[in-house]
């Protein structure tokens, strides 16, 4: 039994608009200590994703379908239940640090008060815990760290606390949700490198949602590609940078800047946008933008296996070979 | 050529890291803002030395404010009868009376305010937090006593239990809440739809806990702000109620009470009007003062 299976997870949001589709029957699978990677452009669908599993949809928003952690069905669970799940079991990090943390509690406040709220520690005993979960993700002069309020830390140090956070209570599953969009590169990579060393440390399985395919290629085992909320490509990271299976995973890694790139000075960019999701499209949801699109796209492609760990949803037999 | 004597890198950031590692809330920071204001310093102060006087000052005296000096009836303010304000009518000592007065008046305001702030706060940050529903008739019921008319409210009050000093806190309370649940409800709306709600959503809080850890902490700047300015506020309600002879009974008295009499032998006796006055003037103007200071401290970015 995987550790986290979602199935046919869908969420849509009612809005003055009408209904929006985010996530349209999604389903994989996470495994204990594995890292997946879930990345797509903006409004693909990966954050709500993140926050169906969690939880924690806007008011307007509903999910359907299933996502069971360890067995346990969390979509429907009761408020009691989740809150005990959530933060314990299963816990998540955001994309801007200094502002998910409470501007007016220190450090060792926010830290100690999850201890406390799930494991039932002793203040003394949680303020020893978290100080040593801080010196686990780098940071020095812990204990004066604590005393400290997010404005007075950078926003690297604030989000190596949500990391400490988040890990507090050895949760089985950490979703991290594009944890280095809003930090500079140097620091960027200080971060990934400790997210990675700390899931082999503890075994805690992680869900990274980010756009950066560089991010995916350095921590992840696996990469699920969404599209307009649904998975276009799973495969291992090697396989599915070495060889990629859908033209829309072509398309996302030909537009990385890369420094052996010809000088021309144009990205690839992918033409077109995503589509709106008011309405599912019957189709493939990217023929509209894809160069190899043909007849079969009016209808929608299933998931299937190219080999037996490369899944993709797409009609071709294989991608033309690239001109370029 | 000499050398300017030039911190090493090291050094620096040592220096750097040892003044900020002390950790320093943003409430410390405001505090600290509000120091360098003057006038909010000097209505702070103000402030300070009138509550001490008030406190201490009948005690000083050896005149009583309910007992008349048989000698002195009006008589004008002079250090040799030992009436340093004056005398009233009656002949009482206006100094003691003053600050008799003055006890009263604050109290009102003090305490009113906090009843309205324990439960405008509360009944505020639930609506804005549970919002839909809740929310809406929650809200509609603030509107519904919006509408009634204050000093019907009030006068009909004081028929039906009578005239009692107690009355006038419920009073006041119970209207100025409406105030300060709409402010509240209106700042947790923009509260828990931040971050660092989601997060502590997310590991695991209850509800209960975000509401009492999270929106209310952050409410506090507004609330303190809005509670300097609603206490000036509630002391002139009190001093308008005992000027129409709605509050404060005979023979205790309030800084509206007694500008009432004064103003009754503005002719004759000036100084029975000019001395409480001018303390309620002064107060109000402390407050004031110091709201505005607070406002700025709390909040830097909006000048």
């Amino acid at each position: 039994m995987a550790l986290l299976e979602v199935r046919d997870l869908t969420v849509s949001f009612d809005t003055p608009e009408g209904e929006v589709h985010a996530v349209n029957a999604l389903n994989f699978d996470l495994e204990q200590g594995e890292t997946l990677g879930l990345v797509g452009e903006s409004g693909s669908g990966k954050t709500q994703t993140a926050l169906a599993i969690m939880g924690l949809l806007a008011e307007n928003g509903r999910a359907t379908g299933s996502v069971k952690f360890r067995g346990q069905e969390l979509l429907g669970m009761s408020a009691p239940e989740l809150t005990r799940v959530r933060g314990s079991k299963i816990s998540m990090i955001f994309q801007d640090p200094v502002s998910a943390l409470n501007p007016y509690l220190s450090i060792g406040d926010q830290l100690v008060e999850v201890l406390t709220h799930h494991r039932n520690l002793k203040r003394r005993d949680a303020i020893q815990r978290a100080e040593e979960m801080l010196r686990l993700v780098r940071i020095n002069d812990a204990e004066q760290r604590m005393r400290q309020y997010p404005h007075e830390l950078s926003g690297g140090m604030c989000q190596r606390i949500m990391i400490a956070m988040g890990l507090l209570c050895q949760p089985d599953l950490l979703i991290a949700d594009e944890p280095t969009t809003a930090l500079d590169v140097t620091v960027q990579s200080q971060i990934n490198t400790l997210m990675g060393e700390l899931s082999e440390k503890s075994s805690t399985a992680i869900l990274l949602i980010t756009h950066d395919l560089g991010v995916v290629a350095g921590l992840c085992d696996r990469v699920m590609v969404m599209y307009a909320g649904q998975e276009m490509e799973m495969a291992g990271v090697h396989d599915l940078f070495a060889r990629p299976q859908h033209p829309y995973t072509e398309g996302l890694l030909k537009s990385v800047p890369r420094l052996d790139m010809d000088h021309s000075g144009i990205l690839n960019a992918i033409p077109g946008n995503p589509p709106n999701l008011l309405e599912v499209p019957t189709g493939c949801a990217f023929a509209p933008r894809c160069p190899y699109a043909y007849a079969a796209c009016q209808t929608r492609p299933d998931f299937t296996a190219v080999t037996e760990d490369h899944w993709r949803r797409c009609h071709l037999d294989a991608l033309p070979e690239d001109a370029s | 050529m000499n050398q300017p004597d030039i911190p090493t890198p090291d050094a620096f950031e040592q220096a750097l890291d040892r003044r900020s590692l002390k950790g320093r809330s943003l409430y410390v920071d405001a505090w600290h803002r509000l120091l360098k204001n003057r006038a909010a310093v000097a209505g702070l102060l103000v402030l300070a030395t009138m509550a001490v006087m008030v406190i201490i000052g009948p005690m000083l005296s050896h005149w009583d404010h309910e007992i008349p000096d048989w000698d002195h009836y009006s008589t004008p303010p002079s250090l040799e009868t030992g009436h340093m304000f004056g005398t009233d009518a009656l002949g009482r000592d206006l100094f003691v009376r003053t600050m008799v007065g003055g006890r009263i008046s604050l109290l009102v305001g003090v305490v009113a305010t906090l009843v309205s702030l324990l439960i405008g706060v509360t009944y505020g940050a639930v609506a804005g937090y549970f919002g839909g529903r809740i929310d809406n008739v929650m809200m509609r019921f603030v509107d519904a006593i919006y509408a009634m008319p204050f000093m019907f409210f009030v006068i009909l009050l004081m028929v039906i239990f009578g005239r009692n000093i107690v009355l006038i806190f419920v009073a006041i309370g119970a209207i100025n809440w409406l105030d300060m649940a709409r402010i509240v409800r209106g700042q947790t709306l923009s509260l828990k739809n931040k971050d660092f709600v989601e997060a502590a959503r997310a590991s695991g809080a209850t509800e209960a806990h975000i509401i009492r850890r999270h929106i209310i902490p952050n409410l506090l700047g507004v609330v303190i702000v809005y509670v300097t300015l609603t206490i000036p506020q509630v002391i002139l309600v009190e001093s308008f109620l005992s000027f129409l002879g709605l509050g404060v009974q005979e023979p205790l008295t309030s800084w509206g009470a007694l500008v009432n009499e004064g103003a009754q032998e503005l002719e004759t006796a000036p100084w029975s009007l000019l001395f409480p006055a001018g303390f309620l003037a002064l107060t109000l103007f402390a407050f004031n003062f110091l709201g505005d200071g607070l406002r700025d401290a709390l909040d830097p970015k909006d000048r």
